[in-house]
C-alpha cells in the first residue's frame, strides 16, 4: 500500500513537471506580488520606526515573498479535478481501485506539492533576495522543523479541499463553494495581510480557523517567532487540524459511497 | 471600421450578451453565490487595505480619505475593464489551446467582439460595489470642495484609467497568442497592476515607479487623478499638465493593444497535425 501510494506521488510530481513555461509564468506573477507586498510591508515598517506589531521590515519582507512561494505548495487556490470526476461519474472507476481514495488523492496532492516547493515556492523567495534583505531559520535544526510545518500545512491545505470538492456528491455545481474557500484561504490564511497585522479580536478569530496553518503559522515558524513549547504548541495546533479535516473528509466519503448511484448499466 | 460595420457588431454583441444573461439568471442560487463571492473577494481587499493603512498615522503623507481615493480611482476602472474585457482572458486556454479560435476567425464578424460576447458573465459586476462605496466615501471624507469641474475630472479618470486596463488586457491576451502557457504570467500586467496602483506611487523605489510611470503607464490610472483632485501631498513634483494626461495615454496604449492583436492574430497557428 505505501508502495503503491509512492509511486502515485512520484508519477504526480513528473506530471508537474511538464508544463514548465506555465510553471515559469506563475513563479514570475508570485513574485511581482511578492515584490509590491514587500515594499508596501517594509515601508510601513520603517514609517513606524522600523517594527510594526513586534515585525521587523526584514521579517515582513520575507513574510511577502514566503507566503507566494506557500501557495501553490498547499493549494491555496483549490484543485478541481475530483470535482470533475464526481460529475461526469468517473468517480465510480475511482472508487473500485483497491486503494482508498482519500489517501490516493492525497499521495496526488504530495507529488504536486513537492514539485511546487522547487517550481513555485523556492524561486519568489531567491529572487526577492535581490532587493530584500530576507531572515533566514537560524539554528540548523530550525529548518527541520520547518520542514515538518510545511509539510503539515500541505496536509491541512489538502484535507480542506477534498472535503469541499467531495460536496459535489450532494450538489451539482461546486464551483461556487470552492470560490468561498479560497476566499477564507486568501484572507485568514495571511495571505493578503500577515494575520498578525489584523486589529487583535480580528487577529485572534483568524488564529482560530484551520486556514492560519497553512500559510501564517508556517512562516512564523520559518521566522523562527516560536521557541520551546509555543513551538511545540504551533506545530501541534497545524497537526490537530490535518487530523480533524483529514476526518471530516473520511466521514463525508464514506457517507457520499453509501449514496452513489452511477447512471447507465 | 465603417460605422454600418460598427453596429452590426454592436448588435451582435448585445444580441449575444442578453443570451448569456438570460442563462445565467436560469440558475439563480448559482448566481447569487458566485456574485458574493466576487463582492467578498473585492471587499477583503479593502478591509486589508484598510488595515495596514491604519497601522501608520499617514501613508505617504497622505491621510485616509486620500488613501481609499486612490484606492477607488485604481480599483473601480479595473473592476468594469473586468466586467467587460477581462473574457479575454479566456482566449489562451479556452480558444487558443484547444483550436477553437479556429471557428471565431471562420464567422465574419470581429473576432475580439465575439470572446468579448461570448465569455461574458454578469456575475462580475459584484466587483464594481466595494470601489464604488469607497469612491462615495472618499469623496465626503476628502478635505476639499467639490465643484462641477472636479466632477467630470473624476468620471474623466475613471473613464481614462477604465480604457488603460481595457488595453493591458487585450495586451495580456495578445501575448498567448505567442505563448499560450504564459498565461498566468500576464496576470502581472492586470491583476499586479491593479494591486500596485492600490498604493501611492512616490512609496515604492525608483526603479518600480519607473515601471509603472512608463513601460507600462499606470500610474495615470489612479495616482495622478489623485494627486491633483485631492490636492494632496506631491513629493514626485508631477507638473500640473499631468492632471490632463489619462485619456491620452490611454489612446496611446489602446493603439499599441490593436497593434499587437492584429500581429497576434496573423501570429495565431491552429492545433494539430
Amino acid at each position: 500500500m505505501v508502495r503503491l501510494l509512492w509511486e502515485v506521488g512520484k508519477r504526480s510530481f513528473r506530471r508537474a513537471t511538464t508544463y514548465r513555461l506555465a510553471t515559469a509564468s506563475g513563479a514570475f506573477i508570485n513574485t511581482v506580488f511578492g515584490y509590491i507586498r514587500a515594499t508596501i510591508l517594509v515601508y510601513v515598517a520603517t514609517v513606524s520606526g522600523g517594527e510594526v506589531r513586534g515585525l521587523s521590515a526584514q521579517e515582513l519582507a520575507t513574510f511577502a515573498f514566503m507566503s507566494q512561494g506557500f501557495i501553490m505548495i498547499v493549494g491555496a487556490f483549490g484543485s478541481f479535478e475530483l470535482p470533475t470526476r464526481i460529475r461526469s461519474g468517473d468517480i465510480e472507476v475511482d472508487l473500485y481501485r483497491p486503494a482508498d481514495l482519500q489517501l490516493w488523492e492525497l499521495a496526488n496532492w504530495l507529488g504536486r506539492s513537492a514539485f511546487q516547493v522547487l517550481a513555485r515556492g523556492i524561486p519568489p523567495v531567491v529572487l526577492g533576495m535581490l532587493a530584500f534583505d530576507l531572515r533566514w531559520p537560524d539554528p540548523t535544526w530550525h529548518w527541520a522543523v520547518f520542514g515538518l510545518a510545511a509539510v503539515a500545512a500541505t496536509v491541512v491545505g489538502f484535507a480542506l479541499r477534498f472535503c469541499s470538492n467531495l460536496l459535489a456528491f450532494w450538489l451539482i455545481d461546486t464551483r461556487g463553494v470552492d470560490q468561498m474557500v479560497t476566499l477564507a484561504v486568501s484572507f485568514f490564511a495571511g495571505l493578503i495581510l500577515p494575520i498578525s497585522l489584523f486589529p487583535p479580536w480580528l487577529e485572534a478569530l483568524a488564529r482560530a480557523l484551520p486556514f492560519a496553518s497553512m500559510i501564517q503559522l508556517p512562516v512564523e515558524i520559518f521566522l523562527g517567532l516560536y521557541t520551546g513549547w509555543g513551538l511545540v504548541w504551533v506545530i501541534g495546533q497545524q497537526l490537530l487540524w490535518a487530523i480533524a479535516l483529514l476526518l471530516l473528509g473520511r466521514m463525508m466519503l464514506a457517507s457520499a459511497t453509501r449514496r452513489l448511484v452511477v447512471q447507465g448499466g | 471600421m465603417r460605422l454600418e460595420t460598427a453596429r452590426a457588431e454592436l448588435r451582435l454583441y448585445r444580441h449575444i450578451v442578453g443570451a448569456r444573461i438570460r442563462s445565467d439568471w436560469q440558475y439563480r442560487t448559482s448566481f447569487f453565490t458566485y456574485l458574493s463571492a466576487q463582492v467578498i473577494f473585492i471587499a477583503f481587499e479593502l478591509v486589508a487595505l484598510i488595515i495596514l493603512i491604519s497601522l501608520v498615522p499617514k501613508f505617504g503623507g497622505w491621510d485616509r480619505a486620500e488613501i481609499i481615493f486612490l484606492y477607488a480611482l485604481a480599483t473601480l476602472p479595473f473592476s468594469l475593464g473586468d466586467v467587460f474585457i477581462s473574457e479575454v482572458e479566456r482566449l489562451a486556454n479556452t480558444y487558443v489551446r484547444t483550436g477553437d479560435f479556429d471557428s471565431v476567425l471562420l464567422r465574419p464578424s470581429s473576432a475580439l467582439v465575439q470572446i468579448l460576447a461570448l465569455e461574458f458573465e454578469l456575475r462580475r459586476i459584484g466587483k464594481l460595489l466595494p470601489p464604488a462605496a469607497a469612491l462615495g466615501w472618499a469623496a465626503i471624507n476628502l478635505d476639499i470642495t467639490w465643484s462641477a469641474g472636479k466632477a467630470g475630472m473624476v468620471v474623466l479618470a475613471l473613464l481614462g484609467g477604465t480604457l488603460i486596463y481595457s488595453a493591458l488586457w487585450v495586451i495580456a491576451g495578445s501575448i498567448t497568442f505567442w505563448m499560450v502557457d504564459f498565461r498566468e504570467g500576464t496576470n502581472a500586467l492586470t491583476y499586479g497592476s491593479q494591486f500596485a496602483n492600490q498604493y501611492p506611487l512616490h512609496v515604492y523605489p525608483g526603479w518600480i515607479r519607473a515601471i509603472m510611470g512608463w513601460a507600462l503607464p499606470l500610474a495615470f490610472v489612479a495616482y495622478v487623478p489623485t494627486v491633483f483632485l485631492a490636492e494632496t501631498a506631491n513629493p514626485l513634483g508631477l507638473p500640473a499638465w499631468f492632471a490632463v494626461a489619462p485619456p491620452v495615454v490611454a489612446l496611446v496604449l489602446i493603439a499599441v493593444a490593436v497593434v499587437m492583436w492584429r500581429t497576434g492574430i496573423r501570429h495565431y497557428q491552429s492545433t494539430g497535425s
